[in-house]
């Protein structure tokens, strides 16, 4: 059995994982200052991935990053970058999908986070960058953490968008799940069984690390 | 050397206009009811928030000043900021949260003056507990400790005791005073509870509705307060209006005409009366009225009682007296009393309006 499916999947998950990581944690807090008006106008596009169908997801970044169209030719022409169809393809796709479940999660984590605590942490003399990473997110870490974890769990998941942007080619683009497709398609049934338990067997993985991670949440610090 | 704030700031229909001064080694006072700008006049001090327009100077440095556009930063003030709910900082331990403003010194000086500090806040072999394992007192200590070490210019206190209950709160006090005389720079002391100012402040600044008075002597402005908002924040219990005529002062609510030690002074139309200043009489004494009790409410150590002057206006609200339980339990008729007033124990104050302030920007 070709294990590739499975590195590129934990390749394309970690990767986005990280960026959505750092995207969310970003716009969930300038989005938490923002004026009201602003704030709800933002907050529907940076949501609409998560309930938009991923074709149309996929679709619309065929658009953006194609290599016939104005962006994806610009940077194939100057970088000599192909941006669809290769492996990191996906992690656009994945990213997209994803990050709706980081910034929404860390959002709600900031906005219930005691702005007194920065408030103190000023007048005390620490600078903000300080504030942010050492006192605000370690007080909003389950939040954080949750949506981490559920991003990281999309990410793994991801079919349709990924299908349209980085397609199936064996040993180069192939995911758990466009794979679990092709073997059903091709009628191999014995193989997709297979990676259909690969499959359950990571989703009960993450989901027990979730259990495992809210249990230990419980506990004081830290 | 002192602190002179002078600022006002708008939020929504709210106005906030301050203008007073602290000397150093002085604790100033900042009274006022709930909801009349006392923690955002603070939060303006320190930094956290920003007036419109005025100026706040410290020793002549100054912090703010919105005509020449200066607004330093809430780190450049060293203002020792003490929260209504201390706010620790949950995961870190006491020496940590003590510790978080020393991190640029070098190790061994940091721990020895974290050790010092914790030695003077008595939180020794607390060190490695989180906040939320502490008491209330103490977590007030460690918050005061961190920040002690930032070696503050200035103590903003708000409501330093509203979060504790009231035993510990006696005990607490006591030693906040302790820290309040080593400390020699200006202190503001926000509270709403005129005890616990009136015990530990000398000067006080009275917040009505945004606005700040004159600040005043503490003593002086509980025994003569001149207004009624003054008179309220006292604890003054029972206000009437008054008439003067030929040198006494007539009480149409309360049916009586009574004689005052002090000269009537024009726009002083509101006689305040503390109920603990009225007491059963004999009928010969000055300022004696009799009246109807209509309710007793017992308290801790003294007894409130309702009363109704027999020419009284009936719609008025009744004249609360206070005596001790052992006073009330030895008089004869707990039903109709003759009750006075020394004349020297009328306050008469000056009813105003308050002020509608239009911004002037």
């Amino acid at each position: 059995m070709d294990w590739f499916p499975l590195y590129n999947s934990i390749r394309i998950a970690a990767v986005s994982t990280v960026l959505v990581f750092f995207l969310g944690i970003f716009a969930a807090h300038a989005i938490a200052k923002a004026p009201r008006l602003v704030k709800g106008a933002l907050d529907v596009v940076l949501t609409l991935p998560l309930v938009l169908p991923p074709t149309v997801v996929g679709w619309l970044l065929l658009l953006a990053l194609g290599p016939r169209r104005p962006l994806g030719a610009w940077i194939l022409e100057t970088f000599g970058l192909r941006l669809t169809m290769t492996w990191s393809s996906a992690v656009f796709a994945s990213v997209a999908v994803s990050f709706p479940l980081m910034y929404r999660t860390a959002r709600g984590a900031f906005e219930s986070f005691d702005s007194t605590l920065a408030q103190a942490g000023r007048t005390l003399g620490l600078g903000n960058f300080y504030i942010f990473w050492r006192i605000q997110m370690p007080c909003c870490r389950q939040g954080i953490l949750a949506g981490t974890v559920l991003a990281f769990a999309r990410a793994l998941g991801e079919y349709g968008a990924t299908s349209m942007v980085a397609g199936y080619t064996p040993g180069r683009t192939a995911t758990v799940s466009t794979t679990v497709y092709q073997l059903w398609r091709t009628g191999q049934d014995g193989l997709a069984l297979r990676w259909v338990l690969v499959n359950l067997g990571i989703s009960a993985a993450v989901l027990l690390a979730v259990n495992l991670l809210e249990r230990k949440e419980g506990q004081p610090w830290p | 050397m002192a602190l002179t704030v002078q600022i006002q700031k708008r939020y929504g229909s709210f106005l906030l206009d301050v203008d007073f001064t602290v000397e150093n080694r002085q604790v100033l006072a900042l009274l006022g009811a709930s909801g009349c700008g006392k923690s955002a006049t603070l939060k303006c001090v320190a930094g956290t928030e920003k007036p419109d327009r005025g100026r706040i100077t410290l020793d002549g440095r100054v912090l703010f000043d919105s005509a020449s556009r200066i607004n330093l930063p809430p780190q450049n003030r060293r203002m020792g900021f003490l929260f209504q709910n201390y706010a620790l900082f949950p995961h870190m331990t006491v020496e940590g949260n003590v510790a978080v403003c020393l991190k640029r010194m070098e190790t061994s000086r940091r721990r020895a003056r974290v050790r010092k500090l914790l030695s003077l806040l008595r939180l020794e072999g607390l060190e490695s507990l989180y906040p939320r394992q502490l008491s209330g007192g103490q977590q007030q200590r460690v918050a005061l400790a961190r920040i002690l070490a930032t070696d503050p210019q200035v103590l903003l206190l708000d409501e330093p005791f509203s979060a504790l209950d009231g035993f510990l709160k006696w005990r607490l006090e006591q030693e906040l005073r302790e820290i309040l005389d080593r400390f020699s720079g200006p202190v503001i002391w926000v509270s709403h509870d005129r005890g616990e100012v009136y015990r530990n402040c000398r000067r006080v600044c009275l917040l009505e509705g945004g606005k700040s008075a004159p600040v005043a002597d503490m003593a002086e402005l509980m025994e003569n307060p001149g207004s009624v908002s003054a008179a309220r924040l006292s604890g003054c219990e029972n206000y009437a209006s008054v008439c003067f005529s030929q040198g006494l002062l007539k009480v149409p609510e309360w049916g009586v005409t009574l004689r005052a030690a002090a000269p009537w002074r024009p726009g002083h139309t509101v006689l305040g009366l503390r109920a603990a200043s009225l007491h059963p009489a004999k009928p010969e004494e000055c300022n004696a009225f009799s009246c109807r009790v209509i309710r007793v409410v017992e308290d801790v150590v003294s007894i409130f009682a309702a009363l109704y002057p027999d020419g009284g206006d009936s719609q008025a609200p009744p004249l609360w007296m206070e005596l001790p339980k052992s006073v009330w339990a030895a008089l004869p008729d707990r039903t109709r009393l003759l009750v006075a007033v020394r004349p020297e124990d009328l306050m008469l104050l000056k009813q105003e309006e308050i002020p509608c302030t239009k911004p002037q920007f």
